[in-house]
């Protein structure tokens, strides 16, 4: 039997295969490099970068909910400089490919991020977040808002020849239409979904089980809604596709990639089982065999609607 | 710091709402340290979703044992697992008890299933120093003392031993112990923790604690486990930094 091809290209960017571990679940790659072998992922999303260090939201951050977690974390990072000087060696050294995410409070910040780190050859692609729910600045007052977003598309496609990815909200009206601001801006991909805003009650003292009060709603409760934006997407805009939402296994991957992903992206599970990106890849290589499929790409939107 | 597939011995009740459960594991049982956790996945399902942390209460040979309250659903499920049932358990993770130093007398001060850490630091300690341990609860039904040998008890409700916390029985025996070079060693609640920061600052005694906080990973990578830092604008994380803190490096 012939083997299964499994690189894929999202946009100009190649990758080795189309498992990616999400932003905010594998940090910088050193604690998750202890259970799993990084350089036969096919790309690691780091946690959001920003200019400057941030602290993070006060505790209680993380709640358990049904077959799913709310956080909020509040973009803890450790700046661009430290990123630059104590991180990026570290990524060189497990010969992984790095997608930089890049988190900001202006258009500015994501330029300047964007143009300190262009240089870099780790850093194969940049995932701009314009949609996190957990800060007050930059998030989402930008991921939903059309005009933001564009803005935001062309000023960092203009800082760098690499694949610029802009992660969008479900938490807005039609994601499509953000999907089609990206593509006629410049951008190479979306990666969707980012988390849902969602809340919690301790109904004895009656406060939120989060201190920030809301905070992102993943794992597979939001599985399905994921998949609808995708297909959403793929349906009315041309433009490769980062599945992202509630991925715990590799049955999980395909309908993503069914539904018009190129690749995607786990984050949650790796929480639970730091190797499930391994695992997933060698379900996904096993059902391509089982179904006669050579190439991965024949998979990505092939629903039968 | 593994995953490893581990089969239960025995699981049994020690109390009103306490359950010790007996796993084999030599892995773990060679590698973990006093103070050090685990993530424990209770099911195979994704109910509950996350692993649940639980301190490393002893060691045997090749079993590992924890000690928990019944507190929400993965409680639940952990207490109805029996003999020959697998577990999955992430570890060991944290960092541990300092066990080396320059004290003659460990003091232990705990409250309620904040006991747990304790019967193997005990076991590890008590040949190479005095061990003295204050054990408080609500109620006698909330104080354990399995693995903890000659204690002194208090309790808020005074159903037995000291009526009080465990804070004020510490403040009234101070005499007793503070004879020797000692070091305090703590585990329970954060109000409890927030006093006994005090009493140590105020009685300039050493002391370390360790914390516990809601978490997913257990190893460092969801950032959900922050506990301040008693410098200006920075978080610790529980569960890569800690479980155990000096208590003067951390705000509770």
């Amino acid at each position: 039997m012939s083997k299964v091809d499994l690189s894929v290209s999202i946009g100009k960017l190649k990758l080795k295969n189309p498992v990616l571990l999400a932003s905010g679940t594998v940090g910088y790659g050193n604690e998750i490099s202890n259970f799993t072998d990084l350089s036969k992922i096919g790309a690691i999303v780091t946690k959001s970068i920003s200019l400057n260090p941030r602290k993070g939201n006060p505790p209680q951050r993380i709640v358990e909910t049904p077959s799913g977690m709310l956080n909020a974390i509040g973009l803890a990072n450790v700046g661009l400089d430290v990123f630059i000087k104590e991180k990026i060696p570290f990524l060189e050294e497990v010969n992984s490919s790095v997608i930089c995410n890049i988190a900001a409070s202006s258009i500015e910040e994501y330029v300047q991020c964007t143009q300190a780190l262009n240089d870099r050859d780790v850093i194969k692609a940049f995932e701009i977040n314009v949609s996190c729910p957990n800060v007050k600045e930059g998030g989402l007052i930008f991921g939903n808002d059309l005009k933001a977003v564009g803005k935001i598309t062309k000023k960092v496609r203009a800082a760098t020849d690499k694949p610029v990815i802009i992660k969008l909200s479900p938490n807005t009206a039609s994601i499509s239409d953000f999907a089609k601001v990206v593509k006629d801006e410049g951008g190479d991909a979306v990666s969707a979904i980012n988390t849902l805003v969602g809340t919690a009650f301790d109904i004895y003292s009656r406060k939120p089980k989060i201190k920030n009060v809301t905070g992102g709603l993943s794992g597979p409760a939001i599985k399905p809604v994921a998949l609808a934006k995708v297909l959403e997407i793929s349906r009315t805009v041309d433009i490769p596709i980062i599945g992202i939402g509630g991925i715990m296994n590799w049955k999980d991957a395909v309908e993503f990639l069914i539904a018009g992903a190129s690749a995607f992206q786990i984050g949650t599970v790796n929480f639970i089982n730091p190797n499930a990106g391994l695992e997933i890849l060698e379900g996904l290589e096993n059902y391509c065999k089982e179904m006669s499929i050579y190439n991965l790409s024949e998979l990505t939107a092939s629903y039968k609607i | 710091m593994q995953i490893n597939i581990t089969q239960v011995e025995s699981n049994i009740q020690i109390g009103k709402n306490t359950y010790l459960i007996k796993v084999y594991a030599p892995v773990l049982a060679s590698e973990i340290k006093p103070g050090q956790f685990c993530n424990i996945k209770v099911s195979d399902t994704s109910y509950p979703l996350l692993r649940r942390p639980f301190s490393i209460c002893d060691v045997e040979g090749d079993f590992i044992f924890f000690m928990f309250d019944v507190h929400g659903e993965g409680t639940k499920i952990l207490a109805e697992k029996k003999k020959g049932d697998k577990l999955d358990i992430l570890g060991p993770l944290g960092n541990g008890f300092t066990l080396d130093g320059d004290f003659q007398i460990a003091v232990i001060v705990a409250g309620g299933i904040g006991v747990a850490p304790f019967p193997y630091f005990i076991r590890l300690l008590k040949n190479k120093k005095n061990v003295i341990s204050y054990l408080g609860g609500k109620s006698k039904d909330n104080v354990i003392t399995y693995g903890i040998g000659s204690t002194i008890i208090s309790t808020d409700d005074g159903s037995e031993g000291y009526k009080g916390t465990v804070i004020d029985l510490l403040e009234n025996e101070k005499e007793k112990f503070a004879v020797g070079r000692i070091k305090i060693f703590g585990c329970g609640p954060n109000p409890m923790l927030r006093s006994l920061r005090e009493f140590c600052i105020i009685n300039n005694l050493e002391c370390e604690v360790s914390t516990e906080a809601a978490m997913a990973c257990g190893f460092g990578i969801c950032q959900g486990c922050p506990v301040s830092s008693s410098e200006k604008d920075k978080y610790h994380l529980v569960c890569k930094d800690g479980p155990v803190f000096n208590i003067k490096d951390i705000e509770l």
